[in-house]
Order: C-alpha cells, then sequence, then structure tokens
C-alpha cells in the first residue's frame, strides 16, 4: 500500500494548566478565551474594493473557516466582530454606529484596508476620515486593497486579542470612558 | 452618438439660433458652437419659456432631458453662478445646451420639474451641491449629503479636502 501523505495540521492549542490522568485543570478564562477565538462570528460590512479581497478570503483558496469564522452573521446581535472593509461616507457613519451598537458584548472591531482606517485617498468632505472617529477599532490592517493574507493576519490579531481578554475587561472604568468617549452606552 | 461635422454643428446652432431669436428675441444673450455642442447662453427670466418651447416646438422637438448641473463662476462678478442644460432630439440625434447666468445674491431660477419630472432629483442635487433654489420645486431638500451640513461643498470657495484632519500638514505635501 502506498503510504498516505498527510497534511501538516496544527490543532488549537490547550491552554497552560495542570493535566492529569483524567482530568485538566485550567482557568475559566483560558477556556473560554480557547472557545471564543475559534469560533468568531464576523458581520462583514463591506462598501468597496476591500469587500472584494474578503470574498477571496472566505473562498475555498484562502479559506477564512480555517479560522473558525466561516459562519458569517448577517445579524449584527448574533456578531462577534465587526468586518469594516471599505470606504465609510460620513451620510453612513450612523448606519455604522448603529450597527455596532446592535452587537452584544463581548464584540472586536477589524478595519480593513486605508479608507476604512483613515479615510484612504478620500480626504474630501463627504467621506469619514477613519472609522475610529465613531466606534473604537481593535485592529487596523493596511492596504488599498489589503490581500487576503492580510486580512487573515488581522483576523489572526483579533483571534489573539480574543482569547487573551481577562473577563473584566468589559466592566473595567476604562472600558467604560472608552465607550463614553465615543457617546456608545 | 454620431459626432457631427463642424458643418452639421454650424447648420443645427444657426437653424436654432433662428427660431430662438424669433420668439424671445433679447433673451438669447449669446450663442456658440463648443466642439461639437451648439451652446445658447440665455437670460434667466426666459430659462424656462425656452426650454419649454425647445421641448414642445415640433420642428425642433428636443424632448429630452440628458442633463443638467449648476457652474460656479466665481471671478464672474454679478453673475457668479450658471445653469447648464443638455437637451436631446432622440428622433434626429441632435443635441443642444441651453445656459443660464444666476447672480450670488439672488441665487434662484424657476424649477422645470413641471417640463421634465427627471429634473426633479438633478435640481436637488443643485441644490444640495452649490445652493441653487429652484422656485417651484416640490421637494426642494438635501440628496446626497448629509443632511445637516452647512455649506454647499461644490463651491469653488469651499476646500475640497476634510477640515477635521488635523495629521496632515502643508510640510507632508512640499507646498
Amino acid at each position: 500500500m502506498s503510504e498516505i501523505t498527510r497534511t501538516k495540521m496544527e490543532m488549537a492549542k490547550s491552554p497552560e494548566g495542570v493535566e492529569g490522568p483524567g482530568f485538566f485543570l485550567t482557568s475559566m478564562e483560558k477556556a473560554v478565551g480557547l472557545a471564543r477565538k475559534n469560533s468568531i462570528w464576523p458581520l462583514p460590512f463591506a462598501t468597496s474594493c476591500c469587500g472584494i479581497e474578503f470574498m477571496a478570503t472566505m473562498a475555498s483558496h484562502y479559506d477564512l473557516g480555517r479560522f473558525g469564522s466561516e459562519r458569517l452573521s448577517f445579524s449584527p446581535r448574533q456578531a462577534d466582530l465587526l468586518m469594516v472593509m471599505g470606504t465609510i461616507s460620513k451620510k453612513m457613519g450612523p448606519v455604522l454606529k448603529q450597527v455596532y451598537e446592535q452587537m452584544a458584548e463581548p464584540r472586536w472591531v477589524l478595519s480593513v484596508g486605508a479608507c476604512a482606517s483613515s479615510g484612504g485617498i478620500f480626504d474630501t468632505y463627504s467621506v469619514l476620515q477613519g472609522i475610529d472617529r465613531i466606534i473604537p477599532v481593535d485592529v487596523y490592517v493596511p492596504g488599498c486593497p489589503p490581500r487576503p493574507e492580510q486580512i487573515i493576519e488581522g483576523l489572526m490579531k483579533i483571534q489573539d486579542l480574543v482569547g487573551n481578554e481577562s473577563f473584566r475587561r468589559r466592566n473595567s472604568p476604562d472600558y467604560q470612558e472608552l465607550m463614553t468617549k465615543y457617546g456608545i452606552e | 452618438m454620431a459626432v457631427h461635422s463642424d458643418e452639421h454643428t454650424k447648420a443645427l446652432h444657426d437653424q436654432v439660433l433662428y427660431l430662438l431669436k424669433e420668439k424671445f428675441a433679447t433673451g438669447i444673450t449669446s450663442s456658440s458652437c463648443d466642439y461639437d455642442f451648439p451652446v445658447f447662453v440665455v437670460e434667466k427670466e426666459v430659462a424656462h419659456d425656452v426650454l419649454k418651447y425647445l421641448k414642445e416646438e415640433p420642428s425642433l422637438n428636443y424632448h429630452f432631458l440628458t442633463t443638467m448641473c449648476a457652474l460656479h463662476y466665481p471671478e464672474n462678478a454679478g453673475n457668479e453662478f450658471a445653469m447648464m442644460y443638455q437637451l436631446h432630439n432622440m428622433p434626429e440625434n441632435k443635441r443642444i445646451r441651453i445656459k443660464t447666468f444666476i447672480p450670488e445674491q439672488k441665487l434662484e431660477i424657476p424649477t422645470i420639474t413641471d417640463l421634465w419630472a427627471a429634473a426633479n432629483w438633478m435640481e436637488r442635487q443643485e441644490y444640495d451641491f452649490f445652493g441653487v433654489h429652484f422656485i417651484g420645486h416640490p421637494n426642494l431638500i438635501r440628496i446626497l449629503n448629509m443632511e445637516d451640513i452647512t455649506f454647499f461643498p461644490l463651491r469653488k470657495d469651499y476646500a475640497l479636502e476634510d477640515p477635521t484632519r488635523d495629521d496632515k500638514n502643508d510640510s507632508m505635501f512640499g507646498r
């Protein structure tokens, strides 16, 4: 029989803990972090060419499903991650903010591409100069548009944040202050 | 779209000018052939009637409003703004342009929504970007920009760049 060549696969690493026969001890925070980071439901808010790159990222060749994010949520209420991809005009701003406000905690935001991050080439009266003017952003992906590899890198950075987030972060005064700064309650 | 020869454009220009002069006399300020487009500059008092005449006169039959837009000439004192209308006679494939100047102090002109329903949104757009008031327009509100902006962004006295950026300065652009 010919030898079966196996693709090198990497399973999600278990968190630090105490292992023994039949049991494994770790903190709740780490266990939840592990589960969350490998099952992020993204909400794609795609308005332009970065959205096209995102489509490539979701398709079989790059396959965001490898990172547990193949289940897109088109309702903000079930989404964990808001992926903003493309130019956000000032008129679109309140819509984006409303989508963010409708998401349940904990929630993360990935700003993909130059336009979402800074307004990009559209330094003009009608374009929002970066979505961080209206909602807090966790990770920025540069590029115009970024390649799928860059979007995946951004998602992996989000995974790091999700996996290592403290349970108390969302109740901390710092976080409350951040929300207040953006006028979100 | 057939590109008309110079003679063709000139002939079209002369024909329309003759009829317009006959009907409106001094209301027609000037006329020219810009590339393959006959252009007629008319007084704003008669602009609506000229357009109505061009549309409804059977020998002219400019029944289709291709486009319209406002123009800003800040250096043209007393006539800082203009409205431009492009009309199309589809059966004969003839196109003409009507232009009329408006002073900034009294930036208003009668609506042409009674002639072409398609002018409704285009006039709203010109109001939105230039602040031209169309008298008699059924719903003259902003159409593309944020409802609460306080300026008319395509006027030349308004900077195109976003005024809220503080991370850019002239030294970055060699200015």
